[in-house]
């Protein structure tokens, strides 16, 4: 019994003291975060913002979604100051519910328009670029497909994978949809669903494909950039297809930048998107491990990647995808 | 045997209250699953029929099917077969064979999984999924059967014998029926664990409908999908708890006095040494030489393998911090509940029970879920801070301690609290002075279950934790899903290290013994462990 005791006593005192340890440097000035971008890429920035402008940055991090889902179950209660994602169609759920305030000119002048909407309720700050990725034993250059719609065609039965459960591939499908219309991008579907293998997470694609399990994996660019810089260890084998030409597989995704309306702490929000989106916290990110293309025109990612001048993406607005018909369309195929 | 456990004794004095605690705990736990059966009726015979009648939810429910049955049958065999060979041969270390069969619960599954799956891709299958997970389970059967082994006397096996039957079927006539609500208590654990499990299956690529509703919410809107998944799930859990309660019948346990308390003889086995020793030799290697072989290799050769010691150690005390607190939340809600499923019996006290179990089956995914909706509409100042996390985890493993603390107290006589009371003590003191030490054992063994379940918890951490909470599991897999292996390994050594406390504890109550007396007073130590006693 005295052990028990003791355990009990043990954990009434860590039950007691865990929120004190929590609550600790809770006085300057602060701003909540909830962020579906990477993490080390956001601390990072986080930690420039601080030292810049003496405000605490609170992250909560989590994925596009899963993060988009919990603002909207929270609605005016929310805790959240600012929301960042990896990729648009999540902002278009939190946007669509009225949730998002303007955010400043001076921060919307920082992006060119056609990376962010036209009402100005949010801001593209770093984008990604849709690629296939290939095993260069197992695919020759010469037969690469020349559009993304191609991977449904029977020839590449078992040869292909993806991530669908990703809030990165739903936003490829969504391109695919604006583009296409619906019968195309449902026919597409399943046909991917009929040729292709499922994996979670665009590095297990990345992976898979290295090894051998798969021909080609449809990704972002940077998955295979940052092995590289790293060791390669999961990627020496393979090699990157850019679709270009305008093709639903040469889609730039944006990874967007919104306050909440009801935030907490509005001044140091809108304050932290406009560092996100400066000369400064752009040349953060190009500096960073995550190898995402910066949107401010006055910095430029070097070190290697494609240059975002060349890729050819195909035109979609942010407000054109339609992620409710995604996810729809997806079911109905079976991929979710 | 003789005493009959369902009258009113003396104690009904603290019936009151104790039944309104009950009702209470078990309502907070119902919860999550009251938010399913709303969001499922309300949506509509046309949408549901829509989200229910496809090929995705045929190809889970295939999925979920298969893999449940061939788990369990397997960590049934497994776990039956390592419990007899360690228990009842003259194999020689068998203490430290029972150390060695019951560490694989010390490796959380996903952390198993990121060892297998990271050494080679081929797991990633139907065969490799049941393989892996196998490996991880089969402690929750051998555990509760080696203990119920060690305390089980000589006596009627002998007799048995003495009436003409081989070893074999003395074996199976007089002891395995004893032996049989440890298995099917720890065959349902194993069940439920399966029907819940995430990580594990998520790197291993294997979709069911867990990883599924995960996939759902992280894309859909309004989360409807994700709850209709969830709603399919808890029948299943529904039919296993169902499944188990017919095969379990009408049994009672709990024995005053002695008995000849005598093991049997251990069974020599003369030619067979060397396959018996061959099968327990690769059971150890597999369940634990693979996942910590993996687990070095990254420590040592991992380009990601990073040892920052400020985030290491922030993760190591939030996650040591929370399980503790919540195994000692957990086991006190299941403490009343416990007391009146043994001592109170009845239909409604049944039900009671088997409700707390159903939210087992929920994943952590959907009453987080179902706890942020509620919390943030009617105590929105409780939202995303312990409490809620508390609860979170109280939710989904109060089953685990209601096992343990309602095995223990099967054994604990009521007499005895009756000839407390009759000696004047007050119900309290009966309790803290009888009830309370003899059902100790299992309490300790039920927190235990507690902590290692929430030392590796996932998805209700992720969601409802107060802000910038890191614990070993998040940042493990955040790092592992991203197939940064050599950054996870850090974090998968500290959970296992972390887990070895309590996973000793559990070992050393089912620890085999040889020779000496088994029936000791009304309460054989091993069978605390996960017996789960008797059905109403």
């Amino acid at each position: 019994m005295t052990p028990l005791k003791r355990a009990l006593a043990l954990a009434a005192t860590l039950l007691l003291t865990l929120p004190l340890l929590a609550a600790c440097g809770d006085d300057g000035p602060k701003v909540v975060v909830y962020n579906a971008q990477h993490q080390e890429l956001i601390e990072a920035v986080a930690k420039e913002f601080t030292k810049e402008t003496g405000i605490d940055v609170e992250l909560r991090d989590g994925s596009d979604l899963e993060l988009a889902n919990q603002l909207v179950a929270e609605g005016e209660h929310s805790p959240a100051d600012v929301f960042l994602t990896e990729n648009s169609p999540a902002m278009e759920v939190v946007d669509r519910k009225g949730l998002f305030a303007k955010l400043e000119q001076k921060t919307l002048d920082n992006i060119p328009a056609q990376f962010r909407p036209a009402d100005g309720h949010w801001t593209g700050f770093a984008a990604r670029s849709t690629v296939l990725v290939y095993n260069t034993d197992m695919v020759k250059k010469s037969e690469l497909p020349t559009s993304l719609m191609d991977l449904a065609d029977p020839k590449w039965k078992g040869k292909v994978s993806f991530s669908p459960t990703g809030a990165d591939f739903q936003a490829i499908v969504a391109a695919v949809l604006a583009l296409e219309g619906e019968d195309a991008t449902k026919a597409w579907l399943a046909g991917l669903k009929e040729n292709g293998t499922v994996y979670d997470g665009n590095n297990v694609v990345l992976k898979s494909v290295n090894d051998g399990q798969t021909a080609t994996g449809i990704i972002y660019h940077y998955y295979w950039y940052r092995d590289q810089e790293e060791a390669g260890d999961n990627s020496d084998n393979t090699e990157l297809h850019f679709f270009g030409n305008g093709d639903p597989g040469a889609y730039l995704s944006t990874s967007g930048a919104g306050v909440l309306a009801n935030a907490e702490h509005p001044k140091e929000a809108q304050e932290f998107v406009n560092f996100l989106t400066s000369e400064k916290g752009q040349q953060v990110i190009a500096d960073s491990y995550a190898l995402e293309y910066t949107l401010n025109p006055k910095v430029q990612l070097d070190r290697g990647v494609k240059p975002l001048s060349s890729l050819e993406p195909p035109e979609v607005g942010t407000d054109e995808l339609d992620s409710e018909k995604v996810v729809e369309l997806m079911q109905e195929v079976g991929l979710l | 045997m003789t005493d009959r456990p369902g009258g009113r004794g003396p104690a009904g004095g603290a019936l009151s209250p104790l039944l309104l605690v009950g009702i209470l705990s078990v309502a907070v736990v119902l919860i999550p699953l009251g938010y399913v059966v709303v969001a499922t009726i309300t949506m509509g015979p046309g949408e549901l029929w829509h989200l229910l009648w496809r090929a995705r939810v045929g190809d889970l429910l295939t999925n979920t099917l298969l893999l449940l049955v061939a788990v369990v049958a397997i960590t049934v065999a497994v776990g039956v077969g390592a419990a007899w060979a360690v228990c009842r041969t003259d194999l020689r270390g068998r203490g430290w064979w029972h150390a060695v069969l019951s560490a694989p619960l010390a490796v959380p599954a996903f952390v198993n999984s990121y060892g297998w799956v990271s050494l080679t891709n081929a797991v990633q299958s139907y065969g490799g999924a049941v393989l892996v997970v196998s490996l991880s389970y089969y402690p929750l059967v051998y555990l509760p059967v080696a203990g119920a082994l060690a305390g089980l006397e000589a006596a009627p096996e002998e007799v048995a014998r003495s009436l003409g039957r081989s070893r074999a079927q003395a074996f199976l006539s007089a002891a395995f029926p004893r032996l049989l609500p440890a298995v099917l208590g720890g065959a349902l654990l194993v069940g439920l664990h399966v029907l819940a499990e995430f990580g594990a299956l998520q790197l291993l690529a294997f979709p069911t409908f867990t990883t599924a509703i995960y996939g759902q919410y992280r894309s859909a809107f309004a989360d409807n999908a994700g709850t209709v998944l969830a709603s399919v799930l808890v029948a299943l859990c529904i039919g296993l708890l169902l499944l188990e309660l017919l095969v379990r019948g009408r049994r009672r346990l709990a024995r005053v006095g002695r008995g000849s308390g005598r093991l049997p003889e251990p069974v020599r086995l003369r030619r067979s040494r060397p396959l018996v020793l061959g099968a327990l030799v690769t059971l150890a290697v597999l369940a634990l030489g693979v996942p910590l072989y993996s687990l070095a290799h990254w420590l040592l050769v991992g380009s990601s393998t990073e040892f920052v010691v400020g985030e290491l150690g922030t993760a190591l005390v939030s996650t040591l911090g929370l399980a503790l607190a919540g195994a000692a939340l957990t086991t006190a809600m299941a403490m009343p509940i416990a007391w009146l499923v043994v001592r109170r019996r009845g239909a409604a006290v049944t039900v009671l029970e088997r409700a707390a179990y159903t939210a087992n089956a929920l994943p952590g995914i959907v009453v987080a879920l179902a706890l942020i909706t509620v919390s943030i509409r009617l105590v929105p100042a409780i939202y995303q801070t312990l409490p809620v996390l508390l609860l979170a985890y109280a939710v989904l493993f109060l089953p685990r301690a209601l096992v343990s603390v309602r095995g223990s107290l099967e054994h604990a006589p009521p007499v005895l609290d009756q000839v407390s009371r009759s000696l004047g003590q007050s119900s309290w003191q009966t309790f803290r002075r009888v009830t309370l030490p003899l059902v100790a054992p299992g309490v300790g063994a039920g927190a235990a279950l507690v902590f290692l379940a929430i030392g590796t918890e996932l998805t209700a951490t992720l969601l409802l934790s107060p802000i910038g909470t890191s614990t070993l599991a998040t940042e493990f897999w955040a790092a592992s899903a991203s197939v940064r292996y050599g950054a996870a390994a850090p974090y998968a050594l500290l959970l296992v290290l972390a887990s070895l406390p309590a996973t000793v504890l559990l070992s050393r109550q089912s620890r085999p013994r040889r020779g000496h007396d088994a029936g000791v007073g009304p309460l054989p130590e091993g069978q605390a462990v996960t017996e789960i006693g008797v059905a109403a």
